[in-house]
């Protein structure tokens, strides 16, 4: 289990313990700190919102005794009239204010902790050492910046609210107190019984509603597998079987679904049938304090109101104990990935410059592997003199790959030194390293923009400098039949460019960079054989530079001046191509199989 | 580039949307491909819906429940349920109203026995009413579930039945949406958005019924103080709408930035893109903020606005029914009782935007599912299929076209007749058609125009298990099940035995493979196979094609780089697979064409020579310039 590696993330059942609502608190804590503005005005809100939802209650009530009752009795003035409209209203419009303010800034406090959370995301992306994406799946990767944030930040947002219903809660049984003591005592036994039932309704649903989750993935799983491989599954008349993996699978959703909605039939009306046994407990017994004289109708109404917007305020109290688990959850795996320290380079212009003009390679004693335990280089040693073509020559897995993405600076060795123009790469300037050093993967990864946005990435390069790197690439031609030519975005709908395609535009980009010391890995391999030859005899032509290619052609060794051939994690040999044949056995067997190959 | 991102738990469709992304950006291992057929964009479920595609949600509910009528019992429920909840929640105002007029006001003054009496049997009848419910629910549960699972079954069958040209890679994930959380969303609909909407409106409808009982006057007063609401909640939701519609697009956008920040981790070191790519995160991560924030406007003021015109409308009614209510012969506990009833419509009121959005996207998940059902089948099978002896099979075609959906030709006037057991090479240039040619071998699709036989018989005659059997197909990719290697070679027959399936690695030369495995047949081959190399992947689909015996073997070689090892255990199971049948190999190496028996060149749809590897070479030709070119891009200077 490697430090800044991700869990799976299916769907976490949530605990209940002490420590998770601990965490959970201080996850709110630190939101609320860092952006004490939004929460503030939520929170202000919120408690407005509370105080003008009793305080609706109290000013019907006040409006039954003296402005109802009276117009029955006595009469009553327009005045009083008047007064208790503009009081109804006045509530009403405190209250909506009060409550826009807390929806739209509680929203604002998560949307902004999403953003803080988002940048430290994107942030450790960017600077981590490149073995973290090795160690880390692309969809997991995704998944944090994305679902895991949300889940995060999700929590965040009943929050106002919940603070809001305890001074609700407070308030209410406050006013009921003062209105009579008994109804508050019938308040007191119902408000509890509430908060009981919607905890037992959430325990209860937890377990059902995750395993809908989980079958529903499994569902998702197979459905896909089978739509993938839709072509064996056609060609082999797989269709029953498939048809029956499904229904395997379907029908466990489906009772997933029928437990879930049993809990939802039995917990959602019981919810709102209980107040309102409890508002005709209240009538009953009211009627009989008013009969006493012990109480006022008003309070009475005033009462009833109360009992009736409880119910709402007291769910969302539920809903965030229960987001706050799964915010624990997500927020752990967030700090998780942010615990991987980035990749230590010398600061912004501290290092030291790579010289200018084609450039040599020292390997002194280089070790390295992606899991330190099982290195790939053991202590290579090797000498590239500036201009010369080297070719890279081993066994697939031997370390050609590593050896380039090393001399490029994109890993630093275990042990051992990479000098490149006779600097150290740990001491050497970032920028100058890029300048100088070019490297074109066996994957060319291209950006979804423009085909000169990907040569030249936003700097300021003239066409003509352009059109010399296509012309060496020999990507001149198809990128003026693309529809745009150069301003043809890639990997939009549309035309998708082959493989070979992409390799030469990324070779180009290399050039672009003018390298003194341009390494390729296999970057021309899904180039036609003939286009290949052609690319490699306008790269000795046209460039002072000195070229490391990694090659499985024979043409293509064929044109170095030497050979490096890696095996056993060294440099086992060097020299001419001929001269290895003849002298080197395993050399001479690889070259062999290389030849075949190609005869294939 | 906008991705739907409608449902809340999205974990499922998010990983299948970055599977997506990264496919783009697949190894290359292939030169350039030939012309692909017109992509089915997943809006191409429009297409064939036809009439359905601008229907209206009646429209849809129509057809839908003609699909799955078992949902209309879900229906009749719903509407009981719907009065149920309506008259429990009616019940309590009534009460207030009974109780203040008779029991504590009237002329009698304090009734106990009538307060009490009154208010346990309401009590009874809210605790029946919430029984009743919940039976009531459950059956709807119930019943919906079956039909939701019925449907998801049609939908997978039908789409298995499309032919190959609808099952593209970007088309996937929509695909596997309509069997899962279209699904969803249509059971979140009948489960729920249905049912609230026929519980809100008979709550609305009886509260004004019940107002209209107490005095008609005040409650046409209290209906026009509402009448605004149907404009302004409207109008806020679907400002909402539309903001929450701009929210996923921009929700895509995010998901595509770091996206690329991951996938092309090495290329931002390798050029020091790092701070140009925090720029653009952080702009599109503000600009998620900004039109999030838009929408958390109008969705903060959809309940204030139906509070506040509750309170209008209860400010309302006192005024009212305090200044006329005397006169009109309204009695306190009614004008009480208004007060109430005001309160019943303010949940439904403020639930409305919600219930609309829900339905919405529930009908256009059915629309969808539809749009599925209805889409054609391109190849049909015949009802009485012929079958074929085995052994080896002949090849005939004659006048052979063969036209995309949008016209363009691909193959055209082919006329051939390979004799069984011929061991047969195809080759040409990308474009050339010999893909589509072994396509219509395998019949996954049919001809345009002309015929084609195997043994023969008419492709469009045989039925479809014994064409299964007799005509094999291994396409390039070597796409294997998550299941072990014996079991994704038993497919090839599904009663083999272990032995059986031993022999057939065993004739073909890879006894030594399988003997290698750790777990020998057992050995897990991973998702898509992702445990074994590429060149693995294909030994197992040829052992799965030798178990299946059949007369015609077509094979699509893999293109992409394999060591020289499997290379070579290829290359000779290959030799022995096509013993003893017709193989016809859709070549892209030397050894393939050369080893052939006979070689058809294929150039812009049409077959320009054939003969065997020797004679055609003689020819000087264009398969002669393809020899060359393959010649010298290989051997050394």
């Amino acid at each position: 289990m490697t430090e800044g590696s991700s869990t799976a993330a299916a769907a976490p059942t949530p605990t209940r313990s002490s420590s998770i609502l601990r965490r959970g608190a201080s996850l709110i804590w630190e939101a609320m700190r860092l952006h004490p503005g939004q929460f503030a005005l939520a929170i202000g809100g919120s408690t407005l919102y509370a105080l003008m939802a009793v305080g609706g209650s109290m000013a019907l009530g006040r409006v039954t005794d003296e402005v109802v009752t009276p117009a029955f009795e006595d009469g009553v003035e327009n005045w009083t009239i008047a007064g208790g409209v503009a009081l109804i209203l006045g509530v009403a419009l405190a209250r909506s204010v009060g409550a826009m303010f807390r929806r739209y800034f509680g929203m604002g406090g998560s949307l902004r902790m999403q953003k803080t959370w988002f940048m430290r995301i994107v942030d450790t992306y960017l600077s981590v050492p490149l073995d973290f994406f090795g160690r880390n799946q692309t969809g997991t990767l995704l998944a944090h910046a994305d679902a895991d944030i949300e889940r995060a930040v999700t929590a965040l947002q009943p929050v106002p609210m919940s603070l809001g219903v305890i001074v609700l809660l407070v308030a209410a049984v406050g006013s009921l107190a003062a209105v009579d003591p008994l109804l508050m005592l019938i308040g007191l036994a119902l408000f509890p019984t509430l908060g009981w039932l919607n905890r037992i309704y959430a325990r209860g649903i937890e377990q059902p509603a995750a395993e809908t989750q989980e079958r529903l993935g499994r569902v998702s799983a197979v459905a896909h597998e089978s739509f993938d491989g839709a072509l064996v599954v056609k060609t082999l008349g797989l269709e029953q079987r498939e048809q029956a993996r499904l229904e395997r699978d379907a029908e466990a959703l489906r009772s997933a679904r029928l437990d879930v909605g049993w809990m939802r039939a039995t917990f959602e009306p019981a919810l709102e049938t209980l107040p309102q046994l409890g508002t005709i407990v209240l009538l009953a017994v009211g009627s009989w304090r008013v009969s006493t004289g012990a109480l006022d109708i008003g309070g009475l109404v005033q009462a009833m109101a109360l009992f009736g917007i409880l119910v709402f305020p007291t769910r969302v109290l539920g809903y965030m104990l229960e987001e706050l688990p799964r915010a624990v959850v997500s927020v752990d795996r967030l700090e998780r990935v942010l615990a991987n320290p980035p990749r230590p380079m010398p600061a912004d212009g501290a290092g030291q410059q790579l010289p200018d003009g084609p450039l040599g390679a020292h390997l002194e004693g280089v070790w390295f592997g992606y899991d330190p335990a099982e290195p790939v280089l053991s202590g290579l040693d090797a000498v590239i003199e500036p201009g010369e073509v080297v070719a890279l020559v081993g066994a697939t897995g031997s370390g050609k790959s590593t050896l380039c993405t090393l001399l490029a600076d994109l890993h630093d060795p275990a042990a051992g030194t990479v000098r490149v123009g006779g600097v150290d790469l740990t001491e050497a300037d970032p920028a100058s390293v890029r300048r100088s050093v070019a490297l074109a993967f066996q994957e060319s990864f291209l950006f979804v923009a423009s085909i000169r946005d990907n040569l030249t990435f936003g700097e300021d390069v003239s066409d003509k400098e352009i059109a010399w790197a296509l012309d060496v690439s020999r990507a001149d031609v198809f990128v003026s039949h693309l529809p745009g030519g150069l301003n043809h975005v890639v990997g939009e709908r549309g035309v998708t460019l082959s493989g070979g395609q992409r390799q030469r535009l990324a070779l180009a980009r290399a050039l672009l960079r003018r390298p003194g010391l341009l390494l390729l890995d296999d970057a021309t391999s899904a180039v036609d054989p003939v286009i290949e030859q052609q690319i490699l005899a306008n790269l000795r032509r046209g460039l002072s530079t000195t070229t490391l290619i990694v090659a499985h052609r024979l043409s293509t060794i064929a044109l170095a001046d030497r050979v490096l051939f890696l095996q056993g994690g060294r440099i086992a040999a060097s020299g001419p191509h001929t001269e290895l044949v003849a002298t080197v056995p395993a050399y001479a067997a690889l070259a062999q199989a290389y030849e075949e190959e190609d005869a294939a | 580039m906008a991705r739907d991102f409608r449902h809340d738990d999205e974990f499922e469709m998010r990983h299948d949307a970055a599977a997506e992304l990264l496919r783009e950006y697949a190894p290359p291992g292939v030169y350039d491909e030939e012309p692909l057929p017109p992509e089915p964009s997943p809006d191409d479920d429009e297409a064939h819906m036809g009439d359905l595609a601008e229907a209206g949600a009646l429209k849809v509910l129509r057809r839908g429940l003609a699909v799955t009528p078992e949902l209309k019992e879900g229906l009749a429920l719903t509407v009981v349920l719907a009065v149920v909840t309506a008259a429990g929640k009616l019940a309590l105002p009534i009460l207030i109203q009974q109780v203040l007029d008779r029991g504590v006001r009237g002329p009698d003054g304090f009734r106990p026995t009538f307060v009490y009496g009154a208010s346990a049997a309401t009590a009874v009848a809210v605790v029946l009413l919430y029984l009743l419910g919940r039976a009531t629910y459950l059956r709807l549960v119930r019943a919906t579930e079956a039909s939701l699972l019925s449907l998801r079954l049609k939908a997978f069958g039908h789409i298995h039945r499309l032919s190959v040209a609808e099952h593209s890679d970007q088309r996937r994930g929509a695909l596997v949406a309509r069997v899962t959380s279209d699904v969803e969303t249509l059971a979140q609909f009948t489960e729920w958005g249905a049912v609230a909407w026929i519980v809100d409106l008979t709550i609305i409808a009886g509260a004004f019924g019940v107002m209209g009982v107490y005095d008609w006057r005040l409650a046409l007063q209290t209906m026009l103080l509402f009448a605004p609401i149907a404009i302004v909640l409207p109008w806020l939701q679907r400002r909402q709408l539309d903001a929450q519609d701009e929210v996923r697009t921009v929700v895509g956008e995010t998901f595509s930035e770091v996206s690329e920040a991951i996938t092309g981790a090495s290329i931002v070191r390798a050029y020091g893109l790092e701070r140009s790519r925090r720029g653009r995160l952080a702009d599109v991560i503000q600009r998620q903020y900004k039109v999030r924030m838009r929408a958390a406007a109008y969705s903060a003021a959809t309940l204030p606005v139906a509070d506040i015109f509750g309170s209008i409308g209860v400010a309302g009614a006192v005024a009212t029914g305090v200044y006329f209510g005397p006169g009109w012969g309204m009695d306190f506990g009614e004008v009480v009782a208004f007060l109430f009833l005001i309160g019943l419509l303010l949940n439904p009121l403020g639930e409305i935007s919600e219930i609309v959005d829900r339905t919405q996207i529930g009908i256009a998940g059915w629309r969808k599912i539809l749009g599925i059902l209805a889409t054609p089948i391109d190849v049909p099978e015949p009802t009485e299929g012929v079958e074929l002896p085995g052994g080896p099979l002949s090849i005939e075609a004659s006048n052979l076209h063969f036209a995309y959906r949008d016209g363009i030709p691909v193959l055209r006037d082919v006329d051939l007749y390979i004799e069984p057991g011929t061991r047969v090479a195809v080759v040409g240039e990308t474009g050339s058609g010999k893909t589509t040619f072994a396509k219509l071998l395998t019949r996954l699709a049919d001809p345009t125009i002309g015929s084609l036989r195997v043994g023969g018989v008419c492709l469009q005659d045989l039925s479809p298990a014994g064409r299964r059997r007799a005509i094999r197909m291994v396409p390039q990719d070597g796409f294997l099940f998550d299941a072990s290697v014996g079991d994704n070679v038993r497919l090839g027959r599904m009663d083999a035995t272990d032995d059986e399936i031993r022999d057939a690695f065993k004739v073909l030369g890879l006894g030594w493979w399988l003997d290698d495995l750790p777990l020998g047949l057992t050995t897990p081959v991973g998702e898509r196979g992702a445990n074994l190399s590429v060149g693995e992947r294909q030994l197992v689909a040829l052992a799965r094609a030798q178990l299946g015996d059949p007369g015609l073997l077509v094979l699509d070689e893999a293109t992409s780089a394999v060591d020289p090892e499997t290379e070579r255990a290829l290359t000779e199971a290959l030799a022995r697979l096509a013993e003893g049948r017709t193989m016809v190999s859709i070549a892209h190496r030397l050894s393939t064409a050369e080893a052939a028996d006979l070689v058809l060149v294929f150039e812009n749809g049409r077959v320009v020579e054939r003969g065997s590897h020797d004679e055609l070479v003689e020819l000087g030709g264009a398969y002669a310039k393809l020899y060359e070119s393959w010649l010298g891009s290989t051997r050394a200077a």
